[in-house]
């Protein structure tokens, strides 16, 4: 009698832990779902109102012209001086972050003994978490002026200065990944190379990060991706102004600052000019997918060659 | 002994921030707290929006009212554009405006059944700057200014020798109000000839202080806003002379200051200024003091933050009108016009 009370005790127990577990992974599905919700949500958007632009403009008008000024009376919407503007700022700072985040990087995992990397790692990942309207303030009033000295001709709103700040904002992404690349180079590598007589210079830039190249460049592009959707510092810093340049020192306008610059003012919804904002957010979109993909595709191969 | 969250005497509130809240939000009624008759801080706040220009008006205003204990007010900055959106959605009580409302706003207002009345607050210029290093600017014609600024010359003028023979062929980066102010509206009315038209490529920002650092750091700027933001920037920028090629109001060139816009020699950039109340919002008696200390106090705060106030016989005119519950725009809303004068606008009170 208590033998199959106790049992059946037992049995409702392990119903009950199943049912749990039911819960629970339906849950944490839900939760993954979420995700793939709101992505699936923001590009329905971008693409409904932005086929909106595009019916009304053509591609033609948004790719080929060089001018972009649809909020005045001789309307152009060539995406050319946002993007330049886009990719100037981008290519400045990954000037600046590569090789400064892939020394950090080969330091770190190659030389530092191991109670620096450890102190050292965390450290240099703060950086990551300054706030970004503070970096733009950073670069509007201490870098700009004091750049000013040393560059003639630098306006007080350039490409320059933002960013050459977004370059060492981006500096613990290339440098943290990097390193986890490198560190991923098996050891017997390295062991080898050394047997062979290699010095550790050497042995660094012939076999590890050869080994680790497309670890390095998928970081590399994972952070140019960073610095191409960045935008608070170059809204801050860099000027309002669509202006089709590679000149350093003038003010221009990315395309995340253009989005900026529409969402604060008052133009009404549905209106050709809001339209492109969701036109601009779509390029923005697309470029930086094409550049995680390319990433994934580098981290993919780089895991296989290991 | 009171809660000031900014000074006025310098307008440089944030950059990105859309909406202010003067004096703290919270800020309780004053230690003499006595007196019952007034009505509580904690009613609902006045939301006022609208011009850049108005704003520092309507901030030293809505400073010292709130010290009085009889309301409290926020403070958006939208442009004169966005802040007539606004009010005739009813989303404002008051709305700052830097030129008389347009057509196309007559007409929403109409639609949504939201009235107003149109106050004039103060007199103001619209100021054209240089960097202090452009040494070769010593002033500017109408003509000159339009050349540089009409739709034509949109990717096609520019370099400064392009706009005089002998100026510098330097690029020239150009800085403006943004497209939803009244500054913008005004200033292509009365250099264009046309509302709402020039060139597009320039740094456009409704937010008066990015101009002003953009124009401050930058030798090869030109650009325009309200004159108030050129006196509290004196030292970072150099105004322009403008020469309207009319003997009859001032020969040659004039720059802005309290007198040449008063006295309706600088032209054709001066304007008055107004805040608009919507009908509904005036009957709030909390809305009521406040515009009655607006049009009392205004002149003495308008002089201190860089505007003409008006002759005292004006505001008493615009007291009377409010009173009366006058609505509509004695500029029968066509928008921009060009040339009121104290005068004139006080001639059709």
């Amino acid at each position: 009698m208590r033998a199959t009370q106790s049992g059946q005790r037992r049995i409702r127990r392990h119903q009950r832990a199943l049912m749990r577990e039911w819960l629970m992974e339906r849950l944490l599905l839900a939760c993954g779902l979420l995700s793939i919700v709101t992505t699936a949500g923001i590009l329905f958007v971008l693409a409904s109102e932005s086929f909106a632009f595009f019916s009304e403009v053509g591609l033609s008008r948004f790719l080929f012209d060089t001018q972009w000024t649809p909020l005045f009376v001789d309307k152009h919407f060539g995406i050319w001086p946002l993007l330049s503007g886009t990719l100037l700022t981008s290519a400045i700072a990954i000037t600046v972050a590569l090789p400064f985040g892939l020394f950090a990087a080969i330091y770190l995992s190659e030389l530092a003994p191991e109670r620096v990397r450890r102190g050292l790692k965390p450290a240099l990942e703060l950086l990551a978490g300054v706030p970004t309207i503070v970096y733009g303030y950073f670069a509007l009033v201490f870098l700009t002026p004091l750049l000013q000295t040393l560059v003639p001709g630098l306006a007080g709103f350039n490409a320059l200065s933002p960013g050459i700040i977004m370059g060492i904002m981006i500096i613990p992404m290339i440098s943290s990944l990097s390193e986890d690349a490198l560190y991923a180079v098996p050891h017997s590598l390295r062991e080898a190379a050394l047997a062979l007589g290699a010095g550790k210079l050497q042995t660094i830039f012939r076999i590890v990060l050869p080994s680790a190249f497309s670890g390095v460049a998928a970081a590399c592009v994972l952070a140019a991706s960073r610095a191409i959707g960045e935008t608070m510092i170059v809204a801050i810093a860099a000027g309002q102004q669509p202006r089709f340049t590679l000149d350093p020192r003038v003010p221009i306008e990315t395309m995340t600052a253009y989005i900026v610059q529409i969402g604060l003012g008052d133009t009404p919804t549905g209106t050709l000019e809001y339209k492109t904002i969701f036109a601009v957010g779509t390029s923005l979109f697309v470029i930086t997918f094409a550049a995680n993909a390319l990433a994934q595709r580098l981290t993919k191969r780089f895991k296989e060659t290991v | 002994m009171h809660t000031t969250t900014f000074p006025r005497s310098t307008i440089q509130s944030s950059f990105l921030t859309a909406t202010l809240c003067v004096a703290a939000c919270g800020a309780k009624e004053p230690s003499n707290s006595g007196t019952p008759e007034k009505t509580s801080a904690a009613a609902e706040p006045i939301a006022v929006d609208g011009s850049s220009t108005v704003f520092p008006i309507t901030e030293a205003v809505a400073e010292e009212f709130q010290k009085t204990g009889k309301g409290r007010v926020t403070i958006g900055v939208s442009g004169t554009g966005g802040g007539f959106k606004k009010l005739c959605k009813g989303e404002i009580a008051l709305s700052g405006a830097s030129r008389p409302i347009k057509p196309t706003e007559v007409e929403v207002c109409k639609q949504n059944g939201i009235d107003y009345i149109e106050l004039p607050v103060a007199y103001d210029g619209l100021a054209i700057v240089v960097n202090p290093r452009a040494d070769w600017v010593d002033h500017m014609t109408v003509a000159e200014l339009e050349q540089l600024w009409e739709p034509e010359a949109q990717d096609k003028v520019k370099q400064w020798s392009q706009v005089r023979d002998g100026w510098p062929a330097k690029e020239l980066h150009l800085f403006g109000a943004g497209v939803d102010s009244g500054t913008y509206d005004y200033f292509t009315q009365a250099i264009v000839g046309k509302e709402h038209a020039s060139r597009g490529d320039f740094t456009s920002s409704e937010d008066d202080n990015v101009l002003v650092q953009g124009i401050s750091t930058d030798p090869l700027a030109l650009g325009f806003f309200g004159f108030a933001y050129y006196v509290n920037n004196k030292d970072k920028l150099k105004i322009v002379p403008v020469d309207d090629g009319r003997d009859d109001n001032g020969k040659g060139p004039i720059a802005p200051s309290l007198e040449t816009i008063s006295d309706g020699t600088y032209q054709p950039l001066s304007r008055p200024v107004f805040v608009y109340v919507a009908a509904k919002a005036a009957q709030r008696l909390e809305v009521q003091a406040f515009v009655e200390f607006y049009l009392t106090q205004g002149a003495r705060l308008a002089k201190e933050v860089g505007y003409v106030p008006l002759p005292e016989n004006a505001y008493a005119l615009a007291r009377s009108r409010f009173k009366a519950n006058k609505f509509g725009s004695v500029f029968g809303g066509e928008g921009s016009k060009v040339g009121v004068t104290v005068e004139a606008l006080l001639a059709k009170e």
